[in-house]
């Protein structure tokens, strides 16, 4: 019997996830993409520049807090909330598109698009495209201008042109769809700003690059404060971004924990859930290889969260490695253990966390109690939650007009 | 297995393409054999992918009336058996990676070669990942079809060097759809693909004039024609076959027929 051998191209790959499977028409862009990242990712004015706008503009660092109230209540763990919350624009979103949008410019590119489910990435888009001007144009799913109302007056407010995109599922999985179609129409004066560590080659390792500096701020503030690594890291994933930038300068630290948090929805075992890592499997779509819920014929299944932000269908490919050689854990969070860690995150804290990193606040209830109190947890607050005030009231049953 | 490259020695020739069970197995059966029979000298055929990130919204809704019938990628080979029984028309299909990878490389490309599938057309695999498919493909005599953008320039030495069957060449930027005007610097990609191989290369993208197709031949070795022949299965789901007919003939250039 004749073996056949097929070979995987290197290029772009975590493992065998990863990868450039995109039409032709992009893949020059994508080559000259590739060539101008490879380029000013090592030039010092590049550099410069982005850490200037990251400190000035950004309002980084972000804080390391010491939740101690949540901490004594859980009776475990020390507990730290990375504030990507309290960045411009509200959420951790804005690392990467900064450094994307400044590379768009040194290319010589005169316009932005942007897919966005929740809105933090378009709002953020919208902004820094204000700053830089740039023309700007965000694709949204139908469902999601629906349920996040606020950001898409926001985006408008910044100037940006809000495409609802009503195809397919009318989520983030047909923005993205929609974002692609519109660059393979026009790629000569526009970049298109992946908002997540996913898509083809150079993506998930340029977004990865941007996001990194999340987890080497938390490096440095934990270790001057309390001269010590984390034990444990907890970041909510949906693509994968905030996660992967938390987890990042972890990776080869072999006794601090790393946990992404995925959305479950109404359970892993039900057909509502967006949780890709525990019942998705490998696929090839929206450029790469990685893993995807799908059905028995290959097709992209339907995923739902409440969270608009989690709610996609696939993960960024080196999560996909990272789960395979068993670095990180994932868990399923479900859409009740979500709403009810927003509240209990509020009448803690004081704070009004994003439904996503809800998610990630979640498991953090589960796992402090089983930790002890010289321990500690850093758990990645990815953005902040006045857009899901009216929804989650919603949930709750009171009707409130936002 | 057909030679899809002799396909393209005629002249005028003409690719006429249809998703796969639109709007059912029955009539997309039918429709293929009536291409066949009014001329057509390759069918390609679609099979329907949830998210056709290539493709313009007319192919989309064709996706989307055959997942409505229950299509699956068995019942499209079942489908291409009943094809089989009828005519010998040189066929190919167009798939997304994932529909082809999730099926697993080999036993879709041995199907296709029990079947006489002679191509495969994969708008998501450009040549940086077709390694991994093409020695599948070739084991069962199956060709893997590059295709050619506006945009690939320095690419295409690489991209069509050692392929066989044909080259889709892709007439403009953007998704599939009806176009009035296709690009016009044609002729110099067409040269440049020249310059490397012999294998055939046919336009696609935007297509649905009889004059169009001249032009095309003239340029290249031939047309493919899709969203102008699925405009007319959305038209009249169950009762296309002699508006395709007709549709081919025009294509082809052997009858006028009035709109």
């Amino acid at each position: 019997m004749q073996e056949t051998k097929s070979e995987t191209n290197q290029v772009g790959r975590f493992g065998e996830y990863g990868g450039q499977y995109i039409p032709e028409t992009l893949m020059s862009e994508i080559d000259r993409l590739t060539e101008a990242y490879d380029h000013y990712k090592d030039d010092p004015d590049f550099k410069a520049e982005l850490k200037d706008l990251l400190i000035n503009y950004a309002n980084r660092p972000s804080l390391l807090y010491h939740a101690e109230r949540m901490s004594a209540d859980l009776g475990g763990a020390q507990i730290y909330f990375k504030r990507e919350d309290l960045n411009h624009t509200g959420s951790h979103k804005i690392n990467n598109v900064l450094g994307q949008v400044l590379l768009a410019k040194r290319m010589g590119k005169t316009r932005i698009i942007a897919e966005t489910g929740a809105g933090q990435h378009g709002v953020a888009t919208a902004t820094v495209a204000a700053l830089m001007g740039m023309e700007c144009e965000i694709f949204m799913g139908k469902l999601d201008t629906e349920r996040q109302a606020l950001n898409v007056y926001r985006m408008e407010l910044l100037g940006a042109k809000v495409h609802a995109i009503s195809t397919g599922t009318g989520t983030l999985k047909d923005a993205v769809n929609a974002a692609m179609q519109e660059w393979t129409r026009r790629m000569d004066d526009t970049h298109y700003v992946i908002g997540s560590t996913m898509g083809p080659h150079p993506f998930p390792t340029m977004v990865r690059d941007f996001q990194s500096v999340i987890s080497k701020e938390i490096k440095a503030q934990l270790l001057k404060e309390t001269g010590k690594l984390p034990d444990a890291v907890v970041a909510c994933v949906g693509g994968g971004s905030n996660a992967i930038g938390a987890f990042y300068h972890f990776i080869n630290d072999p006794s601090v924990k790393l946990i992404g948090c995925e959305a479950a929805g109404k359970g892993i075992h039900t057909d509502k859930t967006a949780a890709t890592l525990e019942t998705g499997r490998i696929g090839i779509f929206h450029g790469m290889k990685s893993l995807f819920c799908q059905d028995d014929d290959g097709d992209i299944a339907p995923v739902y969260s409440i969270s608009a932000g989690l709610d996609y269908p696939g993960i960024g490919p080196e999560h996909a490695a990272l789960q395979a050689s068993k670095r990180v854990q994932y868990v399923g969070i479900t859409d009740d253990e979500a709403v009810d860690a927003f509240e209990y995150i509020a009448q803690t804290e004081g704070i009004v966390a994003a439904i996503e990193s809800s998610h990630a606040v979640a498991y953090v209830r589960k796992l402090a109690p089983t930790m002890r109190k010289d321990q500690i947890i850093v758990c990645n607050l990815s953005g902040r939650g006045d857009k899901d005030v009216a929804a989650i009231a919603r949930y709750r049953g009171v009707n409130i007009h936002d | 297995m057909t030679n899809l490259q002799a396909a393209f020695a005629g002249e005028n020739t003409f690719v006429g393409f249809t998703v796969a069970g639109d709007p059912s197995v029955e009539k997309s059966v039918e429709y293929v054999v009536a291409m066949a029979q009014a001329g057509a000298d390759v069918v390609e055929l679609g099979i329907p992918f949830s998210d056709p990130v290539a493709d313009g919204p007319v192919i989309q809704a064709a996706d989307l009336r055959a997942f409505a019938a229950d299509i699956t990628t068995d019942k499209i080979f079942a489908m291409v058996a009943q094809i089989r029984e009828q005519t010998d028309v040189p066929l190919v299909f167009l798939s997304y990676a994932n529909k082809i990878f999730d099926y697993g490389y080999d036993k879709f490309y041995q199907r296709c070669e029990e079947l006489n599938v002679s191509g495969t057309v994969i708008p998501d695999l450009p040549v940086e990942e077709r390694d991994e498919i093409v020695p599948f493909a070739t084991k069962h005599g199956v060709s893997v079809i590059p295709l050619v953008a506006p945009t690939s320039d320095k690419r295409i030495p690489k991209i069509v060097a050692g392929t066989t069957g044909f080259i889709y060449l892709v007439s403009s930027l953007g998704v599939t759809g009806v176009r009035d005007e296709v690009a016009h610097d044609l002729i110099q990609t067409v040269q440049q693909i020249k310059a490397v191989t012999d294998t055939p290369v046919v336009v696609g993208f935007g297509i649905h004039t009889a004059k169009q197709v001249q032009q095309m031949n003239q340029i290249a070795d031939g047309a493919i024609v899709g969203s102008g022949i699925v405009k007319l299965i959305e038209k009249n789901p169950n009762d296309a076959t002699e508006a395709i007919k007709a549709y081919v003939r025009e294509m082809k250039g052997n009858v006028s027929v009035q709109n």
